[in-house]
């Protein structure tokens, strides 16, 4: 049986194979209140959290989005400590201050996810440069949607890193839908294009398959690392589910039910599983059911936070703010 | 003793913090040349990995000093032109702001945004000429308004020092303004202290920014007759709120001067905040730039948009009369 420890194929599957059981979890206890505000699920889309996280060094960072569960977990994020900060838990990475699209985890490279649409390509940036200042060959890679190449912001930020060449892979997650909007009505021209603009290379790869990810990954981080500046890769996958957890009681419709299934067919899980013996596969799936058991026991014990304490953090410096009443 | 210029001031404060700390980096457009001239010499000085002339992308380049900050560097951002904060706003307020609080203390974004010329530069028109602190103090991002060179050098370089975002907005109408001063006593202010110019006893002015010598103006024109206490409160966030108790204990009159809108200005907080908690012995006043006012480009129209000695010394005698 291969050893998921140190056989590659066995790896990627369970960062596969945690990350989809993270986000069905997570939708479990969505619906049972005791995640609130909701998720943006990755499910579909944990290829490329895997894939590209598998290319990185435990020192190089990553920015994330909304959607960042996978992009945190595959860092190296502790499950059970990302879980409880999806409840609003002190146990959780951000001792409950960031929840679900902020979670953060500095120790293993997670630089935060980032709510807003394309706000975190320039911080990813700004860390790269500020890594090649110091001598160093770490890198940065930051996560994006297909709706953020429409965001200024991340145009500009094409243009600063491909100046000075700072060491930064960019991802663009094109999962074929901004929201509700098609990748069609929301992009003129192409994502790849927009890279080309800027002299950055660009390709674009299958974000359902964990490999092709994990190799062209790699050769982007080569050439950071080797001070040729950004690369941009576009994975193109399929959301299984919801934009946001929102939608299963609201239900808007804006793809249609063959398309999910299509969509749904093309399983970076069944992917990475095929190429893995069976007995390795079942003993991973059920190593990682344990974990996730765990991980929501901990999430659920853990204690909420001391309403007293709501804007402890707020200054890096200990400042106190003045309260709202007196 | 020197004669130091307020702009030389926060040049000095830059370079004195970049040969003190390597982490301090300078990123802005046109700084290499120095064209505000708040970065005068610093390129040759400290070389183009310190000193970063930027393309005009103040959105990419504001969140690109904040993931440098989360890396170790210190950034200090200059604007030009305040309203470039409007641009910004998101970058400031809803990112580097945040993180502290959102990442549960992981992170600290020690970044400083520099205004060289903020408010009225003498009919720079309604997209040069606004003085937006206010909103900064609203969201809770620390700022600071010096008025005078030492406090633009002690200032700035205790921003640059902090371990959170601070916006010094740097008044166009103090700009100008000289001090001899004995450099090597040239030393940081903390965040949070007022200053008092002048003593008084019946009334506190409260001025902000360049306004302190206005106040301190129509201080003297009226001494003999009222006896005024101009109070500077150098940070409007964290505020010297125990620094103006204080001075109300003396008085307990008060007037604000403030070149900001009034709705939702900084001086309104001054005022409901002594009127909530201080020793008032007569109505509070303020005087500032009219609501939503933008300023038009015509020298005559852009002055009366602004706070006059005049409105502040008819507001000083209101004040007193009605005590």
């Amino acid at each position: 049986m291969a050893d998921p420890t140190t056989d590659p194929a066995a790896t990627l599957y369970r960062t596969v194979a945690l990350v989809r059981g993270f986000e069905q979890r997570a939708v479990e206890l969505v619906r049972a209140k005791v995640v609130l505000g909701g998720i943006h699920p990755y499910t579909g889309q944990e290829a490329i959290a895997a894939g590209t996280c598998a290319a990185l060094r435990p020192d190089d960072v990553i920015t994330s989005t909304h959607r960042g569960h996978g992009h945190v977990l595959a860092k190296g994020a502790d499950p059970a400590r990302t879980m409880a900060e999806l409840a609003g838990r002190t146990t959780g990475l951000n001792q409950g201050r960031g929840g679900s699209m902020h979670a953060a985890d500095f120790g293993v490279g997670v630089l935060g996810a980032n709510a807003v649409v394309g706000a975190a390509v320039p911080i990813a940036a700004g860390a790269a440069w500020a890594f090649r200042r110091a001598g160093s060959d770490r890198v940065a890679l930051t996560y994006f949607g297909d709706g953020a190449v429409s965001q200024g912001v991340v145009l500009e930020a094409f243009n600063l890193a491909a100046l000075w060449r700072v060491p930064l892979v960019l991802v663009c997650e094109n999962n074929g839908f901004a929201t509700t909007m098609r990748t069609a009505d929301t992009v003129a021209g192409s994502i790849l294009g927009r890279a080309a603009a800027f002299g950055i290379p660009a390709r674009t790869v299958d974000g359902t398959d964990p490999e092709a990810v994990r190799d062209a990954t790699a050769e982007a981080v080569a050439r950071a690392r080797a001070g040729d500046g950004p690369t941009l890769l576009e994975c193109t996958a399929y959301r299984f589910d919801a934009h946001h957890t929102w939608e299963h009681t609201a239900r808007p419709r804006y793809r249609t039910d063959a398309e999910i299934a299509a969509g749904r067919a093309r399983d970076p899980l069944e992917i990475q599983g095929a190429r893995i013996p069976a007995a390795t596969r079942a003993a991973i799936d059920a190593d990682v059911a344990e974990l996730l058991d765990r991980a929501v026991r901990f999430a659920c014990e853990g204690p909420h936070p001391d309403p007293a304490t709501a804007l402890d953090h707020l200054y890096a410096t200990g400042m106190r703010a003045r309260a709202g009443a007196n | 003793m020197p004669n130091l210029s307020y702009l030389k001031a926060l040049n000095r404060a830059i370079g004195d913090e970049m040969d003190r700390d390597e982490a301090v980096c300078v990123f802005g457009e046109d700084v290499g040349v120095a064209v505000t001239h708040a970065t005068a010499g610093l390129l040759k000085r400290f070389g183009p990995d310190r000193v970063l002339d930027t393309p005009i992308s103040e959105q990419a380049f504001t969140s690109f000093a904040t993931g440098a900050a989360m890396a170790g560097l210190r950034p200090l951002i200059e604007f030009q032109i305040p309203a470039l904060l409007f641009l910004v706003f998101e970058q400031i307020a809803n990112q580097a702001h945040k993180f502290s609080l959102m990442t549960g203390g992981q992170t600290r974004v020690p970044v400083t945004y520099l205004l060289p010329g903020s408010g009225s530069r003498e009919s720079w028109a309604g997209q040069h000429s606004d003085h937006p602190y206010s909103l900064f103090a609203h969201v809770g991002v620390k700022t600071v308004v010096p008025a005078t060179p030492a406090d633009a050098y002690g200032l700035l370089a205790t921003a640059i020092r902090d371990d959170d975002p601070v916006v010094v907005f740097a008044p166009s109408g103090a700009l100008g303004v000289r001090e001899d001063l004995d450099l090597a006593r040239l030393a940081p202010v903390p965040l949070g202290v007022g200053r008092i110019h002048r003593s008084g006893t019946d009334v506190t002015v409260v001025a902000v920014g360049h306004l302190v010598h206005d106040a301190l103006a129509v201080a003297e024109e009226l001494a003999g007759s009222i006896s005024v206490e101009v109070f500077d409160p150098r940070s409007l966030f964290p505020f010297d709120w125990s620094g103006l108790a204080a001075s109300l204990e003396r008085t307990g009159r008060l007037v604000v001067v403030d070149d900001s809108n009034r709705t939702c200005g900084v001086g309104g907080e001054i005022i409901a905040t002594a009127a909530e908690e201080m020793r008032l012995i007569a109505p509070p006043r303020r005087v500032t730039r009219p609501d939503g006012a933008v300023l038009p480009f015509a020298r005559g129209l852009d002055l009366a948009c602004q706070p006059t000695r005049a409105q502040l010394r008819a507001a000083v005698e209101k004040a007193v009369g009605a005590g």
